[in-house]
């Protein structure tokens, strides 16, 4: 590292609702690799240029297995739970398989149904309670805590119980450990039910693949279904639907855009995807195991890198007019789910959980608005997602 | 003395890539992301279980894996 480059705060100051900090903007045109101290762990480089971050993301000198056993920078004392995102290619190769053949495309196509039939279920409560109502409560939690339920054959009844879980994992707790017990033991009873009972949902199809083919220890198959998809699944589609919401009611141009052309909605969730940031920092820090140069600089082997991915997403490098909701892009190669190896496992169903959820939400609401404009909506306050923790709407 | 030279071929549906580069992470050594899509860097390759496993995790099923002599589907699996 240059010695006497800045050591920067990291994260850095939070900003309010749904935009980002402009220090990834100066940080992208002056300083492409910044070095920042997060509040645990070693001193690291940061990249915000979207080349970078790609090499960084795809180029095997750069590793998640070599983070293991590191001090690694993170915004909290304990380490995060990793499992999957913690293994490089092949180790990674052979969980992911496993997992990512129940989420191509074609297979999450065939869930577009059910998951159609679930938000119109949740809207139908919403009509009968009246208006306002809070969006998060009655929409954006319940609805893809179904789909994945049904995906994976956990009980939905048991959702209070992962709930708990889930903020556990997601914010600041000293309890984090505990948690994840807690969750192993609540899959491992799933589990072995279905060694009494076999069953064809994904759970019922990854214990086959340990039991009878020993793809995967018991310990993966736990964190895989729990943390990997349950937990992962649920806490990140709830928490950008109302996100997605918020910024459609405080665009209004945008609105009205997406109610008198709805074919434009697929591009339409790609560009909140580009524009929005699910996390309020980087994470995950990939560890270069050789020398490795980026814009300039020179990554030592065994140094730390955080990439961020809401500052690739706008680079004017890549995209024009970066900083503006476009819904009519031609092209729009945005990172917001990963690239390389770890590229989000369940992208292609999310993707299409936001456009079902959306377009329920416009077709069954015409005149969706804010209930009480900012007062009427709270934010979440954890370290590892952010977005509104109550969204009052009026229709 | 025989020699069992088999090759493979690996293709790349442009129109279904969407780029995501999981392919390249399972595969570096054959496949690369170029302009956003992914790219094979020779036409045919040695057999190695790595391209069956970018096959197999291309959520777009993009990529397909076939016995170069004998146009054998062996990737991805379905």
């Amino acid at each position: 590292m240059t010695i006497d480059q800045e050591i920067r705060d990291y994260p850095f100051r939070e900003s309010p609702g749904i935009d980002i900090d402009p220090t990834y903007k100066l940080l992208r045109s002056t300083e492409p690799l910044a070095r920042v101290q997060l509040p645990y762990g070693e001193v690291s480089w940061l990249v915000t240029r979207y080349e970078d971050v790609k090499t960084v993301l795809t180029d095997p000198r750069f590793s998640r297995a070599a983070a293991q056993g590191r001090d690694q920078p993170r915004t909290r004392a304990e380490m995060t739970y990793e499992g999957i995102i913690g293994l490089d290619p092949p180790d990674h190769t052979r969980l992911r398989k496993l997992a990512g053949k129940a989420l191509t495309a074609r297979r999450v196509n065939e869930m577009r149904e059910g998951a159609q039939r679930v938000a119109d279920e949740y809207v139908d409560e919403m009509i009968a309670k009246g208006s306002p109502g809070d969006l998060v409560e009655l929409f954006a939690l319940p609805y893809p805590t179904t789909v994945i339920c049904e995906l994976l054959g956990v009980p939905f009844e048991d959702r209070a119980q992962f709930r708990i879980w889930t903020q556990g994992l997601t914010s600041t707790s000293e309890q984090l450990t505990g948690y994840i017990e807690q969750l192993f033991d609540y899959m491992g009873k799933l589990v072995a039910q279905r060694r009494e009972h076999p069953t064809d949902d994904l759970l019922g199809a990854l214990v086959k693949a340990r039991d009878e083919d020993d793809r995967l220890t018991e310990q993966e198959l736990l964190g895989i279904a729990g943390v990997g998809l349950l937990l992962t699944g649920v806490e990140t589609v709830s928490t950008h639907i109302p996100n997605f919401v918020y910024a459609l009611l405080t665009h209004p141009e945008l609105m009205a855009q997406l109610r008198a052309d709805r074919s434009l909605m697929p591009a339409a969730v790609e560009e909140l995807l580009r524009m929005i940031p699910l996390n309020p920092a980087a994470m995950f820090p990939r560890y270069a195991v050789a020398d490795v140069t980026l814009s300039g600089t020179t990554v030592r082997a065994g140094e730390p890198v955080l990439v961020s991915l809401p500052g690739a997403n706008r680079d004017p490098k890549v995209f024009e007019n970066p900083e503006t909701f476009d819904f009519t892009r031609r092209q729009n190669p945005h990172v917001a789910f990963g690239h390389g190896s770890h590229h989000c496992l369940g992208a292609q169903l999310a993707r299409m959980e936001f456009q079902v959820a959306l377009h329920t939400l416009l077709d069954r609401f015409p005149e969706l608005r804010l209930a009480h404009g900012d007062e009427g909506v709270s934010w979440k306050s954890g370290l590892l997602v952010r977005g509104p923790n109550r969204l009052l709407v009026a229709w | 003395m025989t020699v069992v030279d088999t090759r493979w071929r690996v293709t790349v549906d442009r129109d279904a890539c969407i780029g995501t580069g999981v392919c390249a992470g399972a595969a570096p050594r054959q496949i690369e992301i170029r302009a956003g899509k992914a790219s094979v860097l020779a036409a045919q390759t040695g057999p190695d279980e790595a391209v069956i496993d970018a096959a197999d995790m291309c959520p777009m099923s993009a990529i397909t894996v076939r016995d170069a002599t004998s146009g054998t589907l062996l990737a991805p699996a379905e």
